[in-house]
């Protein structure tokens, strides 16, 4: 008897497979939103150091349809990495209390809790209401 | 009781005179309670006895019968046949090599689970004569979790990362070395740190998470591996960081 | 087997992913409004300009970009692999160089303000 092993390969269908896999790259891919967000908001201090006639240039193209758009796909990639980083976080900070561990529930619902104040503070001081 | 007939499409594989897998259709006359391996078992003794497969328990305790049930990691032996429709297809366990029909090699997980030291590295020998090692309910439930593992492999055919780098050492081998490090009769993390904090150990993880959603026995291997990580990187900052401090 | 220094770029990657969980959703609302055309109050030059002139704010701020920039790098850095770019160490350069120039650069506006 000879082994002859044969080798499946996949290529890049695994992405497919499931919709977990799916859920993942889009987790992921809320980097580019993130780190893209951020490059503009950089560029914005830029502007912001060069004086009132550059900040408001900066506000002007904010206003552009292009970064409306940018905005509202960010935000929704941004919320996605909160939910999905918050949900993960039990599996990553286990709390044993005593004999049992704390429910994982509890440990992502008090991140999202935190999540939730922090923002209306956020919002508040900016402001916005 | 009743029965329904269904369609099984069975990977086949012969080493010795196929070039590459084909698959294989087998009409099977199921009883509704039946598991896709009463289905296997069936063909097997009743219409091809060429079909290979693993099986052994048919209880999901021995981890024998690991394979793609409609491309999704399962056991044979856990996959109700109820639950699918239409054609159901079954392929050897995905990330490995095939060896024959639904027998993949699992020469590399065997390899790797060695590596990990996957037992028991006292911090003082003891002998006998000195009693027995005394644990709380506590220290148990501490790794209790990670002892559930049947090393069945479907974590590794369900990791996105382990298909894409062979050397990654995998969630079910780097759950075990976790289990034994937080053990409290154990003294051997270290050790263990040299395989499962190297490159091809846990940082080729990027948590997708598929390994503990197809484990049969709810270890939850990806938190295994974000505790390790965590420990890990706590233990480079403060040895680089602050050497002067005893590990 | 070696123990990796992988922890050097996964420290800083793990605690971005937690601040611009926490944060970043909010701020991104922010510029939003802005966007829409209702700045909020603090985005008008006389609030912002004033507030970015505190070293401890500024300070802040260059630690939330950077630790933005960089958890995005890390991600994109793994997520090109997944996608089947093998050359891991021509990708991992330009990643990071880019979250450290965007660092780079926003130390020195701050700097400026």
């Amino acid at each position: 008897m000879s082994r002859n092993p044969y080798v499946r390969e996949e290529g890049l269908r695994w992405i497919f497979r499931h919709p977990r896999y799916l859920r993942y790259m889009t987790r992921e891919f809320s980097c580019l939103f993130i780190g893209g967000w951020t490059l503009m908001m950089v560029w914005g201090l830029k502007q912001l150091a060069e004086g009132p006639a550059a900040w408001t240039a900066f506000l002007e193209f904010l206003k552009s349809p292009a970064s409306v758009v940018f905005h509202v796909v960010a935000l929704a990639f941004a919320a996605y990495h909160s939910y999905t980083w918050f949900n993960l976080t039990p599996q990553a900070l286990p709390l044993q209390i005593g004999e049992e561990f704390v429910p994982g529930a509890a440990i992502a619902g008090a991140h999202f809790a935190v999540w939730a104040v922090l923002s209306i503070a956020i919002l508040h001081f900016a402001g916005a209401f | 009781m009743g029965e329904r007939t269904v369609e099984l499409e069975v990977l086949r594989y012969n080493p010795e005179t196929d070039q590459e897998p084909r698959f294989q259709r087998y009409s099977v006359t199921c009883r509704e309670e039946w598991v896709v391996l009463d289905a296997l078992n069936h063909v097997k003794e009743t219409i091809d006895p060429t079909l290979s497969y693993r099986w052994s328990c048919h209880m999901a305790v021995c981890g024998s019968c690991g394979m793609m049930v409609n491309g999704e990691p399962k056991l044979a032996c856990k996959a109700f046949i109820r639950n699918y429709e239409g054609v159901i297809r079954v392929e050897p366990l995905a990330h490995f090599p095939v060896e024959r029909d639904l027998v993949t090699v699992v020469d590399d997980f065997m390899a790797k689970l060695k590596r990990v030291k996957p037992y028991l590295i006292p911090k003082q020998e003891k002998p006998v004569s000195e009693g027995e090692y005394r644990q709380t309910p506590a220290e148990l439930k501490r790794f209790k979790q990670y002892t559930m593992c049947i090393n069945c492999m479907l974590c590794y055919a369900a990791c996105p990362e382990y298909g894409l780098i062979p050397k990654f050492i995998g969630p079910a081998a780097i759950s075990l070395a976790h289990r034994y490090n937080q053990d409290s009769r154990d003294g051997g993390r270290a050790e263990r740190q040299e395989e499962i904090a190297s490159t091809e150990g846990v940082w080729e993880c990027s948590f997708t998470g598929a390994c503990s959603e197809v484990c049969p026995e709810h270890v939850d291997p990806a938190a295994a591996l974000q505790q390790v990580k965590i420990r890990s990187t706590l233990d480079w900052y403060t040895e680089h960081l602050m050497p002067w401090l005893e590990k | 087997m070696t123990i990796s220094n992988k922890p050097i770029v996964w420290g800083p990657f793990a605690a971005g992913g937690t601040v611009t969980a926490f944060v970043t959703p909010a701020l991104i609302l922010l510029t939003l409004l802005a966007a829409l055309g209702h700045a909020p109050d603090l985005l008008a030059y006389d609030r912002l300009h004033p507030l970015l002139g505190y070293w401890l704010v500024k300070v802040a701020v260059a630690g939330v970009v950077f630790l933005s920039l960089w958890s995005a790098a890390h991600r994109l850095r793994i997520t090109c692999y997944d996608l089947g770019v093998r050359a891991d160490v021509a990708v991992a350069t330009v990643v990071y160089a880019v979250a450290l120039a965007g660092t780079a650069a926003s130390m020195l506006y701050l700097a400026r303000i």
